[in-house]
């Protein structure tokens, strides 16, 4: 049976549509992804299946309870950590630990193997006040706090939003292991480049989910070719390709453009590296590559935000 | 011609030495990349630049200016835009213009100029009298970084400037950067996303309070043998022994 | 019950760890009872006097030395007309003139006052009434002297009287209803509040460990209040004590379900501490009767100073501290306060949301 069910939730604040028919499962076990910019709807979500906001339309269960009606049990089941969540800053670090601990009648102790490999990384510092901890130790302690009851299905709003890409890694590493020990897990972020480490995912704009799949499903739905273009110019290359007229889509990626042609057109390479010599960029190099969550997210849907 | 000259430019908290030493200098026009882990001392040697902070040892000029002593000036000099303050949202967007203009200041006649100006190159002459906090994102961000620089400033410092936004908004930006650029405006931005690290002329990675590498983009994939600027920094973070 | 005891500790870590706000709670009281004791003191201390003296006699020598002997006044200077009078009211050297009339002529005695202070011009005449009749043995002056005061309980008219038991009122809605919705506020700010709704603590539970810590802090308020007055400005407690300590709680349980109710209308800390500060202080300080006197007020506010938890706490004190009343006798402030806190629990157990 699927730990969380969603169906045709919808929600409103005043005339500002958060979230609009959004529908998915996720089974026991796995770890989801719901990857979107600010203003997706992402926090919304998270909050109407943690039974803290209640859904214009459509319904949903998590654990098999209904987040109208059984909201108490939910409350027992789950783990979450909001986007904004800082801890107590003037309780050390152990003081916020145990008073959690507390909160869900529970002991550190007793699910202490589930919290080990992130607690013994942050140890060192139990007696020092939360709110002089790093932003990396901040995220860690609140994972552990969320952990701390063993919950069923654990819910992460935006846990790496700010934090370097180390720490990024080191966090999407837990919760891999958090995984294996059979936690379903739910978490939000707005790096795209994140999507890769959960094993479904979906992709969100402005309270609409755009597509639900496994990454490598989504990335191969492109549905057609993607060509990384480089040269000595990157910034009069990127305008010059915005003229060409074959040209669908072009946008930085880092070092290279990412280029699509239009669909149905001759999708000539060489056509667009004579035009390019043409305009004088001897030195361009054009391959094609797979593309990513990023580029499968920028060309789906209205582009126009 | 440097626009930021820095010398072992130095600054401790106590014992604590949250920026060590660093040296370097930043050319008219140039987009630098200032990257580093939470903690490796970023904001404590941006906010010296901007002249928030005077400095414990160490020598910097900014927009030709000395830190230690025309920190008012510099302030004159320089735009400064983060994600987490930008615009005031209750005010509307002519009103921003006007506010930051004033507190930057540029005389009252030439800023009703600049604020036509401004919103015709913005295509935002409809929104004049729109709330800031009602107008998308995207637009929120452009106004943003036109009135950071609404005074023509030598130098923006551009503090995570995009974070949380959408992948296309986000590249929408880094045009706005590079049309700075090319009119001689200077960037100096912070950022979590590695790919924006490759918009930079060049870039710094600070690990420890110091700057451990600094070079383009390309020089760095070549000395760590990295495939893209993500592996750059990760090789360089995780010699970070410092917990703070 | 584990829970909540580790709830009220935290809570007792957030507040012993703010020093300034700690400081704060606990040195208010003093801070006030010394204020209103000694700095904004209402009462009369040697205001200077002139006197001109058309009689001669001894008994309007022995007024003069009356009116000198007492702490209230002193004698600037002897005057010979009504001008000189006025002149020294102009310059300020003088707050009131005492013209007594010559022995055979058909005239009473007469008190100029400086009215430009209507309070303090009124009380300047009652006192220089009251040390007239009361010195005065023979009957030459004293029938001129008109009308009999006599001051009940509070026969040296002593303002500590009337402030000890508006600064309690006071500093109990303060530190229960503007710290309770601060605190509760502070939770939705940081997001705890969230992870707090999403666990199996009962929201009762969150409400009440954050109240318990305030109620018990106005407690010790109460306490220092009591023996500041009692020690330091000498004002009795002539009831019973359990009666006022009773009488408090009963208080300081409705300041708690108005700070519950700000804290469901507010978002952020200054938008609590604004709604306490407006909706709570202005009211408990000028409508309790604390400082202004209910009774002179136009009639519309007269019946909105009926819903003043306050003026009903203020009154029960009194009646308890200063006439030591049984509690038979506050059963109309007891009743009133029990409703006021009745109707406020059902109003905010109601608003308090289990969701966002």
């Amino acid at each position: 049976m699927n730990q969380v069910i969603i169906r045709n939730i919808s929600r409103k604040y005043g005339d500002t549509t958060a979230l609009q028919a959004v529908g998915f499962s996720v089974p026991p076990g796995e770890l989801f992804g719901l990857i979107g910019p600010d203003g997706a709807g992402k926090t919304t979500l998270f909050r109407i299946l943690t039974t803290l906001l209640l859904p214009d339309s459509g319904s949903a269960t998590v654990c098999g309870f209904d987040i109208i009606r059984d909201w108490k049990e939910i409350r027992t089941r789950v783990g979450y950590m909001p986007g904004r969540f800082s801890l107590y800053q003037d309780l050390s670090m152990e003081e916020n630990l145990l008073f959690f601990a507390t909160v869900f009648n529970t002991r550190v102790e007793e699910n202490y193997d589930l919290i080990r490999d992130i607690y013994v990384q942050i140890e060192p510092f139990r007696k020092r006040r939360a709110g002089k901890l790093s932003g990396g130790m901040k995220q860690k302690l609140a994972l552990c706090c969320a952990l701390i009851h063993r919950p069923e299905v654990l819910f992460l709003d935006e846990p790496t939003t700010g934090v370097d890409p180390v720490s990024r890694v080191e966090f999407w590493d837990m919760l891999r292991r958090l995984k294996q020990q059979g936690i379903t897990i739910l978490v939000s972020t707005p790096y795209m480049d994140e999507a890769s480490r959960c094993d479904r995912i979906a992709l969100m704009r402005s309270g609409h989910c755009l597509s639900i799949d496994t990454p490598g499903a989504i990335c191969r739905s492109f549905g057609k070719p993607l060509y990384a273009v480089r040269s000595g110019r990157m910034y009069a290359l990127l305008k010059e390709l915005r003229t060409y007229k074959e040209t669908f889509s072009c946008y930085a990626f880092g070092d290279s453009h990412h280029l699509t042609l239009n669909p149905g057109g001759a999708d000539d390479v060489g056509a667009l590296q004579t035009w390019l010599r043409d305009k004088g960029y001897t030195d361009v190099s054009i391959e094609p590559i797979a593309p990513g969550i990023e580029d499968c997210f920028m060309e789906s849907g209205d582009r126009n935000v | 011609m440097s626009v930021i000259e820095t010398d072992k430019l130095s600054k401790r908290f106590g014992s604590f030495t949250a920026v060590d030493r660093i040296s370097f200098r930043v050319e008219k026009g140039e987009i630098f990349g200032f990257l580093g882990a939470n903690g490796a001392g970023k904001t404590t040697a941006m906010r010296m630049l901007c002249g928030l902070s005077v400095p414990t040892s160490g020598q910097a000029r900014v927009a030709g200016y000395d830190v230690y002593r025309e920190q008012e000036q510099i302030k004159k000099h320089i735009g400064y835009m983060s994600q987490r303050f930008s615009l005031y949202g209750d005010l509307t967007v002519g009103e921003n213009i006007r506010l930051f203009g004033g507190i930057y200041g540029l005389p009252k006649k030439q800023l009703a100029g600049r604020t036509d100006e401004l919103l015709r190159t913005l295509g935002m002459e409809n929104e004049r009298n729109t709330f800031v906090s009602d107008l998308p994102l995207g637009w929120k961000q452009k106004l943003a970084f036109s009135v950071a620089i609404i005074h023509e400033p030598e130098i923006v410092f551009l503090d995570e400037p995009t974070g949380g936004v959408d992948p296309v908004t986000r590249r929408r930006f880094w045009e706005l950067i590079y049309r700075a650029s090319e009119r001689g405006i200077t960037a100096f931005v912070t950022t979590h996303y590695m790919d924006e690290a490759e918009y930079c002329n060049r870039v710094s990675i600070m690990v420890d309070g110091r700057i451990e590498a600094l070079d383009k983009p390309a020089a760095l994939k070549d000395t760590f043998q990295a495939g893209n600027m993500n592996e750059v920094f990760r090789a360089l973070a995780r010699k970070a022994v410092r917990n703070e | 019950m584990k829970q909540f005891v580790s709830f009220i500790r935290k809570e007792f870590y957030h507040i012993f760890r703010d020093m300034r706000t700690t400081l704060m709670l606990l040195l208010m009281p003093v801070i006030l009872i010394i204020l209103f004791g000694f700095a904004i003191s209402t009462e009369i201390r040697r205001s200077p006097i002139a006197v001109w003296d058309q009689r001669h006699d001894d008994s309007s020598g022995k007024l003069i030395n009356q009116l000198q002997a007492s702490e209230y006044f002193e004698l600037y200077q002897m005057i010979n007309s009504r001008e000189e009078a006025g002149e020294l009211f102009r310059r300020g050297k003088i707050r009131l003139a005492l013209i007594i009339p010559p022995a055979q002529a058909d005239a009473r005695v007469q008190i100029l006052a400086d009215a430009t202070d209507p309070n303090e011009a009124n009380l300047l005449i009652r006192y220089a009434g009251a040390v007239m009749t009361s010195s005065l043995p023979g009957p030459s002056l004293r029938e001129e002297v008109s009308g009999e005061v006599l001051l009940l309980y509070n026969p040296q008219m002593k303002g500590a009287y009337n402030f000890v038991p508006g600064v309690m009122g006071l500093i109990l809605m303060l530190i229960c209803a503007m710290m309770t919705s601060v605190g509760i506020v502070k939770e939705k700010e940081l997001g705890t509040m969230e992870v707090l709704l999403v666990s199996p603590l009962r929201p009762v539970y969150i409400i009440l460990a954050k109240a318990a810590p305030y109620l018990l802090i106005s407690m010790v308020n109460i306490a220092t209040i009591l023996l500041l007055s009692r020690f330091l400005l000498d004002v009795p407690i002539r009831g019973s004590l359990v009666v006022l300590v009773s009488l408090s709680v009963l208080y300081a349980l409705v300041a708690l379900c108005l700070g519950l109710l700000i804290s469901t209308l507010a978002d952020t800390q200054q938008a609590a501490m604004l709604i306490s500060g407006v909706v709570l202080m202005l009211p408990t300080v000028l409508l309790s009767g604390m400082v202004f006197p209910v009774e002179n007020m136009p009639w519309i506010l007269r019946r909105l100073s009926d819903i003043v938890p306050a003026k009903w706490y203020i009154i029960g004190v009194k009646d308890v501290m200063i006439k030591g009343l049984e509690a038979g006798a506050i059963l109309r402030e007891t009743g009133i306060l029990a409703l006021m806190a009745i109707v406020l629990t059902g109003l905010s157990v109601k608003r308090f949301k289990i969701r966002l």
